[in-house]
């Protein structure tokens, strides 16, 4: 009786575990098998062309990459240094700690859709508009969604990542190598920049990936703050808007006058951008795993 | 005292200065989020906007038709669709979840362990973009032929579609959870005769259950706040039902759809900040919530947090 629930129990969580395996691969396979076929070098270095139904996704990559790279020069020298007052600045009991620790955990739960709103509140309508009252006599030039915008936006939501990953790692170097260069005479700065952050740049380097992966794949952030369903120029300046594999995504799956015409282009633009932010997360789990064979040697 | 120690000295100072000021930076930009979305609601609380209060989005008549001759901007149809999608998701999602934390940590041989997790977590790694994409294109008609639905776009299909979202949260924080009781705990229940489901189910569990209920919590949070899924896949029509198979609207969807056509400080925008600030408490009392489940994991484990 009691084997018989002993099997049948730790059967019903094995047959979960691979219900969720399934739907992963099941996911996974469906988009690889019907988006492999159109996969081609021009499909990802030409422009849409015939209402989207024939041609290739460029603009949308290279709008995807350079919303993520922008995103990245400004979320990941913060992010790195709120991580550095964490880890070794910050005392558990000091207010401003405590303060920051509740907003960083708190900002990692904020819907994205969120951020968009922020984005539009407080970069265009505000910082925009200021810039355009103070520098070009109110004409409207930053003041209007762009892909600065929701670079800075896209930021913002990946701030946490950046400063939780590279925290971890920041206290992952022994105490002993501070202690060390502490007493040999070096300043608390000194220790910071020649001794602990050489030892943490794989979870810079994770952090980075993580923040670029999740950046690269969210699309309610950019809806108002820079991103274009079709632009028949590629991005210049930091004030133009832009096209984004996510956002091409959607539009093309909700609004297509013809979803069938479409569908073949539809799935293999999926699979791109599932490519895109899997190799990402692999790499960052790759590098964290050797990052933590390395502490606990 | 050597000018080169001193120069350092100061350096190292001003280095710690401009480090604080960032850390200060931080916590004001993330003030600041909550400020500048409730900022562009504010005028409704003060009663400038088109006769809307800060309580007349939830009283009676009961519908949101925010583009017609006179715009009707009622919250309580899209709160309604938005916990109906997100009961169903978290009544899918936990079990499974759960069910799947349990056999990783507790009876999956030790080489198995080291790939499902990050495979499971891999889930979480696909955009919500492409998760709706999935849902729309290949899942949507499935649901609809195989139960009989009367609409391919519906609250139910909304809600299998966020489980796939919300999955990945639950099982981590669940997994993480049990694999934080010390083994002792495991030793003695085996010791005392308990086969190894019985430890799991009335040892480990049990001392976990605060993790489980972070878990639930924070699965909740991103369901609430998850937005291109429901987009994509509910239906978006604002029906106040409680029926699963009828199309529903969520707060997010809502937002997202609607604030690229709003003309900039109409009523309709204000409401639409209005929704935004309702999703950011909303989601930071249950962050907060599972913070404190957490919390309460450690001090019970290992007596501090």
């Amino acid at each position: 009786m009691r084997k018989a629930f002993d099997r049948t129990f730790v059967a019903l969580t094995l047959t979960a575990t691979i219900v969720i395996l399934a739907m992963l691969a099941v996911i996974v396979g469906n988009i690889v098998i019907h988006g492999k076929d159109r996969l081609s070098w021009e499909f990802v270095s030409a422009s849409p062309v015939k209402g989207m139904t024939a041609g290739g996704i460029f603009p949308a990559i290279l709008g995807t990459v350079l919303v993520v790279l922008l995103m990245s020069l400004a979320a990941v020298p913060f992010g790195v240094i709120v991580a550095i007052y964490f880890a070794e600045y910050a005392r558990a009991e000091s207010r401003l700690y405590k303060l920051t620790r509740i907003a960083v955990n708190n900002l990692a739960g904020v819907p994205s859709i969120v951020f968009g709103l922020f984005g539009l509140g407080f970069f265009i309508q505000t910082i925009g508009r200021g810039i355009d009252r103070g520098l070009y006599g109110g004409q409207l030039v930053y003041g209007q969604p762009s892909i600065l915008w929701a670079a800075m936006t896209m930021a913002v939501l990946t701030l946490p990542v950046v400063i939780i990953t590279v925290e971890e790692t920041l206290r992952a170097v022994p105490r002993e190598y501070r202690e060390a260069s502490l007493a040999l005479g070096a300043t608390r700065l000194q220790t910071i920049v020649r001794v602990i952050l050489p030892q943490s740049w794989s979870g810079v380097m994770t952090g980075a990936i993580l923040a670029i992966s999740r950046g690269a794949g969210e699309v309610a952030p950019v809806l108002f703050t820079g991103a274009a369903y079709f632009l028949p120029r590629l991005p210049t300046h930091a004030n133009d808007q832009f096209m984004q594999l996510g956002y091409h995504i959607y539009v093309l799956a909700t609004q297509s006058p013809d979803v069938d015409a479409t569908k073949p282009l539809l799935y293999s633009t999926v699979l791109v951008l599932l490519i895109l932010t899997f190799l990402l997360n692999i790499t960052a789990i790759l590098i964290r795993n050797r990052m933590r064979q390395w502490a606990t040697r | 005292m050597n000018a080169n120690i001193r120069w350092r000295r100061r350096l190292d100072t001003a280095a710690e200065k401009i480090i604080f000021g960032f850390a200060f930076v931080a916590i004001a930009i993330i003030f600041l989020i909550f400020v500048y979305v409730a900022r562009e609601a504010l005028p409704i609380a003060t009663g400038s906007v088109e006769g809307i209060t800060l309580v007349s989005p939830f009283t009676a008549p009961f519908s949101w038709q925010p583009v017609s001759g006179a715009p009707k901007y009622n919250v309580v149809p899209l709160i309604v669709g938005t916990l109906k999608i997100t009961l169903i998701a978290l009544l899918i999602a936990t079990p499974l979840a759960l069910a799947a934390a349990l056999y990783t940590a507790e009876f999956a041989p030790g080489s198995s362990r080291e790939w499902i997790k990050p495979a499971i977590e891999m889930l979480a790694g696909i955009p919500s973009v492409v998760m709706g994409f999935f849902v729309l294109i290949v899942l949507a008609s499935w649901i609809q032929s195989t139960l009989g639905l009367d609409f391919r776009l519906n609250a139910l299909t909304a809600g299998i579609g966020l489980a796939l979202a919300v999955l990945p949260i639950i099982y981590t924080v669940s997994e993480d959870a049990l694999t934080a009781v010390p083994p002792h705990y495991r030793e003695a229940s085996l010791a005392l005769g308990a086969s190894k489901s019985q430890t799991a189910l009335r040892v480990v569990l049990p001392a976990a259950m605060p993790g489980v209920g972070a878990a639930i919590v924070l699965g909740f949070g991103r369901a609430i706040g998850e937005t291109m899924i429901v987009l994509m896949v509910s239906g978006n029509a604002a029906i106040l039902s409680l029926d699963p198979g009828l199309p529903a609207r969520t707060l997010s969807a809502t937002v997202a759809a609607e604030l690229g056509e709003v003309v900039f400080g109409s009523g309709h925008y204000r409401v639409l900040f209005f929704i935004g600030t309702l999703l950011f408490i909303i989601t930071s009392l249950l962050n907060w919530a599972g913070d404190r489940f957490k919390r309460s994991l450690r001090i019970r484990l290992f007596g501090s947090a």
